[in-house]
């Protein structure tokens, strides 16, 4: 072991499963471990989990803190954040990673305020560097890497007044890398010290649905941004797919929001879709959306901003309003065939 | 009695509008430069509180944390509904991170007292980070429900609700008090009621010593101009260490601007021609059948 902190990630589970985006997260640990000269541990908390957890050294991590109890089966806020609360002030790592899902997304904040330590969301790069305030210097610091208003500006956040340095990642955001075989976990299990008055959430139904629409081998995909984000605007999305015989798609704000189903995803974070007709309604076209549709073979895209970014990759743009645009598309291909 | 809910509201920059240079030296946003609007997943959150109000009954405070100017938001409160508006607002806040803006915002929640609900936007459009929420709940020590999609059912006592998570949903109840963060999804928020904007179109705000006095209540002093409150860090017994800049563990480093490269695109008019055109010109490649 070395001086220094260690890299601390948190294990999502699902249904006994660890999501592939912890897995993502213990590499990029790994990594930044490497420039810390420091190791790798992970926390997890779950039901029966243990041997889901043993893959963990595969990619590289030493030491998992496992919270065993059948109470814990499901997330829940106040619990988790408890139990994690607790890993963190009893081995005080220096950086801990959580997956910008909606269990870290939930899970994060609320333990970066009991600690009360700066904590970055949606993080799409980590380094380690320094960084001086006032007369002091900080140095091998994490810095925390974002896209934020809308992605028009990259931030780089620190937080070295406060430990540990916290930040949230998407799935897919970081490469997983090959396991190794050899590579071995030690399981460290952790008392549940959560009374039972703390499970304030009653878990009535948990539902998983497989992707339905195929977005991958469709023809011809009308998706909606938030420029179309109304249940008004993703019907008119939804009756151009319809009236062209194609899928309906959708940018990530668009599914965040609950408005479309997270398998209609187009993007970095989605699906990369190659159709031989991609119709963007009221998408900006921000990188990481351009990343899963780039290699359409036609791109119309509709948007009332001039400038709007996706201009730059679509090979027809209509400038004007959804609203007004679809209506008049539908109506023009109804006539010809 | 019916329940008592606060809805936190913020006025965001719209951020679809704006580019690098509207950001100060010390990385905090320039609002000024950037057209103001009501965080639209806070309306979907109001929306949601004033549906429970007409269903089974209460009261609806909205608060929001901002300079002077975002009283524009707790006046588009009022005109939806809102029973009652609070401006927390202090040179102090200037600079705040989420963690010193959940500070803020829930001390002010404890003066409000007594609640049985909160709703929160499930983000902010500028940010995007959907933390304040579940920071506010943490620092009430009450439970949250974060991206909920509907409402599913409500009662005195608890509430049931539909949560979006990756490929699916869950339905998960909570007793009172509980903090819900609630999705653009979850609801179609209603306009401005043309008779609320008539009453309340010129109120003010007043600068409150103590967060309630007796004299607000009463129904001669309590006139439309002064219908927004407004509190400020002793008025919240908010520590100002803990606020704002000094309240705020994150610090921005460096902005950079995201430069898009150039392409080629053919402008098609939006016109009924213009698109039948480009209709046919697709038909006739084959890209359309
Ligand atoms: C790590 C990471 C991964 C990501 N992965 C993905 C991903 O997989 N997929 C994805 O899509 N995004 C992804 N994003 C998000 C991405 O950065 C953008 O935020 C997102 O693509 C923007 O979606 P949008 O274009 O729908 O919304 P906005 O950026 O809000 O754009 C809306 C557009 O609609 C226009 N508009 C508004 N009203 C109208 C109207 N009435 N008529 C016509 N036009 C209108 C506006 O001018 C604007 O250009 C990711 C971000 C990060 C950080």
């Amino acid at each position: 072991m070395s001086m220094t902190r260690n890299v601390m990630v948190f294990i999502e589970l699902n249904d006994g499963k660890i999501a592939d985006v912890s897995l993502e997260l213990v590499c990029e640990a790994g990594r930044l471990a490497r420039k810390l000269n420091t190791g790798v541990v992970a926390v997890a908390m779950g039901y029966d989990a243990r041997n889901e957890l043993m893959c963990l050294g595969g990619f590289g991590c030493d030491k998992v803190y496992y919270t065993d109890d059948s109470r814990l089966s499901f997330f829940s806020s106040v619990p988790y954040a408890g139990i994690m609360v607790s890993a963190i002030r009893k081995y005080q790592p220096g950086i801990v990673l959580f997956g910008a899902t909606t269990m870290g997304r939930d899970l994060a904040p609320r333990v970066a305020s009991a600690l009360r330590c700066g904590l970055t969301a949606d993080c799409t790069q980590l380094e380690i560097g320094d960084h001086g305030i006032r007369d002091k210097e900080y140095k091998n610091i994490l810095l925390q890497i974002r896209p934020a208003f809308g992605g028009n500006i990259i931030a780089t956040i620190v937080s070295p007044e406060s430990t540990p340095s916290m930040a949230t990642v998407r799935e897919g955001v970081m490469k997983m890398a090959e396991p190794d075989p050899s590579g071995k976990t030690e399981i460290v299990m952790e008392p549940c010290c959560v009374p039972d008055e703390d499970f304030l959430t009653e878990v009535i139904q948990v539902v998983r649905e497989e992707s339905s629409v195929n977005l991958k081998s469709a023809r011809i995909i009308v998706s909606a941004g938030m420029g179309a984000g109304s249940p008004e605007g993703l019907l008119l999305v939804k009756q151009l797919a319809r009236t062209l015989g194609g899928v309906a798609g959708a940018s990530r704000p668009v599914v965040d929001a609950g408005l479309m189903d997270r398998c209609c995803q187009v993007g970095q974070t989605g699906v990369t879709v190659r159709p031989n007709l991609y119709i963007a309604c009221g998408i900006s076209g921000q990188i990481q959306h351009r990343a899963g549709m780039e290699g359409a073979k036609r791109i119309i895209a509709i948007n009332k901003d001039l400038e709007a970014p996706i201009f730059n990759i679509a090979h027809y743009g209509i400038v004007g309003d959804i609203h007004d645009v679809i209506p008049k598309m539908i109506k023009a291909y109804k006539a010809k065939a | 009695m019916g329940l008592k809910m606060v809805v936190t509201v913020k006025q965001v920059p719209d951020t679809h509008n704006l580019s690098g240079d509207a950001m100060k030296p010390d990385g905090t946003v320039n609002r000024n430069a950037l057209p103001a609007i009501f965080n639209p997943e806070d309306l979907n959150a109001l929306e949601e509180a004033l549906k429970i109000k007409e269903t089974i009954g209460g009261t609806v405070t909205a608060i929001s944390m901002g300079p002077p100017k975002a009283k524009d938001v707790l006046k588009e409160c009022l005109y939806r509904g809102a029973d009652e508006v609070i401006l927390v607002s202090d040179k102090l806040f200037a600079g705040a991170d989420t963690l010193a803006t959940s500070y803020a915002l829930k001390c002010a929640i404890e003066k409000v007292g007594g609640f049985d609900l909160i709703l929160c936007g499930r983000q902010a459009i500028d940010g995007d980070t959907a933390q304040v929420g579940p920071q506010i709940a943490e620092k009430l020590k009450i439970n949250q429900l974060t991206c909920v999609s509907e409402i599913v059912e409500i009662d005195e006592r608890s509430v049931c609700v539909k949560r979006s998570v990756e490929n699916g949903y869950e339905i998960v109840r909570s007793r009172f008090p509980v903090l819900l963060t609630i999705t653009a999804g979850a609801n179609e928020p209603r306009s401005p009621s043309a008779k609320r904007v008539m009453a309340y179109k010129n109120v003010d705000s007043v600068v409150c010593e103590t967060a309630y006095d007796e004299t607000w209540f009463n129904p001669q002093s309590c006139n439309n101009v002064s219908r927004i409150r407004e509190w400020n860090t002793q008025t919240i017994d908010a520590d100002p260490a803990l606020c704002g800049l000094s309240g705020s563990p994150t610090k921005v480093k460096k902005i950079e601007n995201v430069v898009l490269t150039a392409g080629e695109v053919k402008q098609i008019p939006n016109t009924d021609a213009g698109i039948a055109g480009l209709i046919h010109e697709l038909i006739e490649e084959h890209i359309l059948g």
